[in-house]
């Protein structure tokens, strides 16, 4: 772990943390009074708001993810240079490649 | 057998492969750990191996694992860790065992080196000497690190050293610490430099065993958060 890791690790839970209250709080607020998956989709398709939005989550939840699991990887399992990182951005694109399919599938037309 | 008059030791004989040696030895009012192994090694076994050199809590020579604890031994007494009049002694963890209970030191000194905790002076010998204010911010931070002795508790106590061996370790953080803040240190950035890399403080998960464990009761881990609070600040600061 060195300071450029730590940096966007921190960095990358800052972008998360207001987006995960957003996303709990739009969820309570939007499911009162019952919400079918139609109406959910009519109000995400073809948004960009909600496109930016779950786009930059799924960005973020990609760099702190990885970066946690280099971690867990490296301590646990041993994992040193560039097998380490090669596992690391694996997870990254893994995470961001489906992350961005989901995020395609509620908010394009 | 362990009774009221003597108590049973298991000590460890080999280097990273051995075994457990049991010992009987008799129990004294005022007895440390220290007094145990140096009976062992003068009246039962003279080929144990050992090291100490102050015996009172100076040096940090004599650091071992007692019932798998990091402890310095000549600072505890025999009393406080007896369970039902057993106990066990080890080498320290962490580091390489050269023989019995002698590791050795040299992974835990060159970390001190590589985390540069190191005088970079900001006057010559001919210039008079500065006078440090003793209440100056900086200062404290400072001397709060410097009554370590280098015994090697916190590093043998710390799990992140036994699970990433390139982790600099609590002692030589602490250190890359208190000369950070010190105000007749002329090189911080060569310090936060230091620092930083694969095996800087950005490792630390701030379990705390270091805190827990140092018989001097010193704080690594808060000296660890100062450097990783420090370097964040200078992330952007160089950068822009």
């Amino acid at each position: 772990m060195t300071l450029g890791l730590y940096m966007a690790q921190r960095i990358s839970a800052l972008i998360m943390a207001p987006l995960v209250l957003l996303h709990i709080g739009v969820m309570i607020y939007a499911i009162q009074g019952g919400l079918s998956a139609a109406e959910i989709l009519g109000r995400t398709k073809g948004s960009i708001l909600w496109f930016a939005v779950y786009g930059t989550f799924v960005a973020a939840v990609s760099v702190h993810g990885a970066i946690g699991l280099r971690t867990v990887l490296s301590e646990w399992m041993g994992l040193r240079g560039g097998t380490l990182n090669a596992a690391a951005w694996a997870i990254f694109a893994l995470l961001l490649v489906l992350g961005m399919l989901a995020v395609h599938g509620v908010t394009a037309r | 057998m362990a009774n009221e008059t003597h108590m049973s030791v298991s000590v460890w004989r080999g280097d990273a492969v051995g075994s457990f040696q049991p010992f009987e030895v008799k129990v004294e009012d005022n007895q440390t750990v220290l007094d145990v192994v140096a009976w062992i090694q003068q009246y039962a076994d003279p080929t144990l191996s050992y090291r100490y050199a102050c015996r009172v809590g100076m040096c940090g020579s004599c650091a071992m694992m007692v019932n798998g604890t990091p402890r310095w031994t000549c600072r505890t007494h025999v009393k406080k860790v007896l369970v039902d009049g057993h106990m066990q002694i080890a080498p320290l963890r962490n580091l390489p065992v050269i023989k019995d209970l002698a590791t050795d030191m040299d992974p835990f000194f060159d970390k001190w080196v590589a985390a540069e905790g190191v005088h970079h002076p900001t006057l010559t010998r001919n210039d008079p000497i500065e006078a440090l204010d003793p209440a100056a911010e900086a200062r404290v931070e400072s001397a709060a690190g410097i009554e370590c002795i280098n015994c090697s508790v916190c590093y043998a106590a710390c799990d992140t050293v036994a699970n990433n061996p390139d982790f600099l370790g609590p002692a030589a953080l602490q250190r890359a610490w208190s000369v950070y803040n010190d105000s007749k240190n002329a090189d911080k950035q060569a310090v936060l430099d230091a620092v930083s890399g694969v095996g800087g403080c950005h490792n630390c998960h701030s379990q705390g065993s270091c805190a827990v464990h140092c018989p001097n009761a010193l704080n690594p881990m808060n000296a660890i958060a100062g450097l990783k609070r420090e370097t964040a600040r200078n992330f952007f600061k160089r950068r822009s």
